[in-house]
């Protein structure tokens, strides 16, 4: 599944820029216009796109359930040293 | 004075939360910059999302379609729907990640660490800087104004130079000053909690505020028929996008990557608890950004027809005009709360993060002894005092044209996006590279801004296209051209920010 996720974006990149609702002033319903219905429509599809890519291509690298050192045993002291002129 | 009594009350909430969040506070400058890296999922998504949604998100999305109908929010909002989730799961996770292990504060010290060049800091901080502080200044000053706006005519016997409500001065220094507050106190945890109150806030209002309007506006009976009504009477060019040039909309595109660049957002993005923390504001970011924007591009386009909003009303206050006008003062006070509620939740996060950079970056502090962090601590709040003091003095001076700069900021750091992801994803980036390239940018944007009138001109095209596609272009090139031809970190530097491929 996670080699779907890229052209999948891909395809919402190309799905946002919607040319055949360019010109086109219809209600749906009476009182929402389709352009603005179209892109509404678009946010949520890209809210289920980024559960699929959060469930499908979550870098293997993260340990989800580490929890974060603290400043006294991380290794900020000696990257910062490393750093200096 | 309903409107200033709820204002009030809004503003005594916040400043109470910074006092509570400032109870929990450890002592450490990990904690007063980074909350300890404790933020769990629901306080992140607030957090980032409150962060990245400006006063613009109500105020300005309002009266842009107003002028330009509804296409603003395919220009603006959806782009932003799809890209920022990107730039936190590509960019914010591997930051996170590396500043977990590395234990970094700023992003100014993951580049020094990445490229092994110390010095990058002093072509960066400058830059980052001028491109964040104007940002600052546009949200003290719109809360000078909205202020003003909510209690003209309230004081028959003063302020009559300010229409008799509380001037603009005034308002910015009250709203610095509660800011000022709970980022002294409550440091990054008083931030998150205030901004997930704020984003609370700021949601909700826009909500209430769509419902009443609907049935203000249309006039109908019923809900459904007032919808109707009010959609059918608007021009049908701004029903559509037929005045909205190709070009410029697919050159937008480019602008949602700014955030990977936002200095206050990279703060945020270190505050996790874990990287699952992530996965709640990567997903449901478009949809908050799609009920905070689509309620105020319908309301916008509505007004547009004629007799709704009445001459001499400045678009900019449309929101506010239209709640005063259908409904009570209660409501309007509350609306006004909501936009100072988007602006104050952005403005947190930059003072803080001005802060830290000049603590951090400048001063070169690190973690050491407890007295030491301490003094840390004690140096950082101090930098928030005056970065705070310099902003507003600057808000009184700057001319007004300082709104032209929204864009224009957001250009720069989008230019400066291609330096973040090619310090993460790419083994051939180099300090002389980034130089380049931040050079590049700095020549093309004060170029191109100066021909543009500085701002004044808002259809100006370089090469007949927006200003941001030349700048990023310009940025992208120069930074791989000179990175293949100029020296990499050395083989040690490079395993340890791309151990994958240093064992293959």
């Amino acid at each position: 599944m996670r080699k779907f996720v890229w052209p999948l974006l891909a395809l919402l990149v190309i799905l946002h820029h919607d040319f055949w609702f360019w010109n086109d002033p219809t209600l749906v319903a009476g009182w929402f216009p389709i352009g603005l219905l179209y892109h509404v429509g678009l946010s949520i599809v890209a809210a289920g796109f980024w559960l699929f890519a959060v469930k499908c291509a979550w870098p293997s690298y993260l340990d989800d359930g580490s929890t974060v050192a603290s400043s006294d045993d991380s290794p900020a002291s000696a990257a910062a040293e490393a750093t200096q002129p | 004075m309903t409107s200033l009594i709820i204002i009030g009350i809004y503003l005594g909430i916040l400043l109470l939360l910074g006092l509570c969040a400032g109870r929990l506070f450890k002592g450490t400058s990990l904690d007063y910059m980074l909350a300890s890296h404790s933020i769990g999922p629901f306080l992140l998504l607030m957090s980032l999302f409150g962060t990245t949604m400006t006063g613009f998100s109500m105020v300005g999305s309002s009266s842009a379609s107003y002028r330009v109908g509804i296409g603003i929010y395919g220009l603006m909002a959806s782009s932003s729907a799809i890209l920022h989730p990107l730039c936190f799961f590509l960019i914010g996770l591997k930051l996170w990640s590396l500043g977990h292990r590395y234990g970094y504060s700023t992003q100014i010290e993951f580049f020094q660490d990445r490229l092994q060049s110390p010095r990058i800091g002093w072509a960066l901080f400058p830059v980052v800087v001028g491109l964040v502080v104007p940002y600052v200044l546009v949200g003290i000053i719109s809360a000078g104004a909205v202020f003003n706006g909510a209690s003209l005519g309230l004081f028959e016997m003063a302020f009559a130079d300010y229409g008799h409500g509380i001037p603009p001065w005034l308002g910015s220094l009250v709203v610095c000053l509660v800011v000022l507050t709970y980022v002294f106190f409550g440091g990054m945890r008083g931030t998150a909690w205030a901004n997930a109150f704020q984003t609370c806030v700021f949601m909700a209002l826009g909500v209430i505020t769509f419902f009443v309007l609907v049935k203000g506006i249309g006039g109908q009976e019923s809900f459904i028929d007032s919808l109707k009504s009010a959609s059918s009477a608007v021009d049908p060019a701004k029903l559509s996008r037929e005045k909205m040039p190709h070009r410029e909309y697919f050159a937008f595109l480019l602008i949602p990557f700014s955030i990977g660049m936002f200095p206050h957002i990279f703060q945020h993005w270190l505050t996790a608890r874990n990287a699952a923390a992530f996965k709640l504001p990567i997903v449901a970011h478009p949809v908050f950004v799609m009920i905070v924007w689509a309620p105020c591009v319908l309301i916008g386009t509505w007004a547009s027809v004629d007799g709704v909003l009445p001459a001499g009303v400045n678009p900019n206050a449309l929101l506010s005009y239209l709640v005063s006008a259908h409904s009570g003062e209660v409501l309007a006070g509350l609306l006004t709360a909501g936009i100072l509620a988007a602006i104050m939740s952005s403005l947190d996060s930059q003072f803080l993060c001005l802060g830290t950079m000049f603590t951090k970056d400048i001063l070169k502090r690190k973690s050491g002894t407890e007295e030491e962090d301490r003094r840390t601590v004690l140096l950082a709040r101090s930098f928030v005092v005056v970065v705070v003091a310099v902003c507003y003095l600057l808000s009184l001076v700057v001319p007004g044209g300082v709104f032209n700069l929204g864009v224009w900021c957001f250009t720069g750091f989008s230019a400066l996006f291609p330096l973040v992801a090619a310090a993460l994803y790419w083994r051939g980036l180099t300090a002389v590279g980034v130089y380049a390239s931040i050079l590049t940018t700095g020549v093309l944007w004060c170029y191109e801004f100066w021909q543009s009138g500085y701002g004044v001109d808002k259809h100006y095209e370089f090469l007949g296209i927006h200003p941001v596609v030349s700048i990023v272009a310009g940025s992208t090139i120069a930074m791989i051209a000179v990175s293949l031809v100029t020296k990499r970190p050395d083989a040690q530097t490079l395993a340890k920010f791309f151990p994958e491929q240093s064992q293959n």
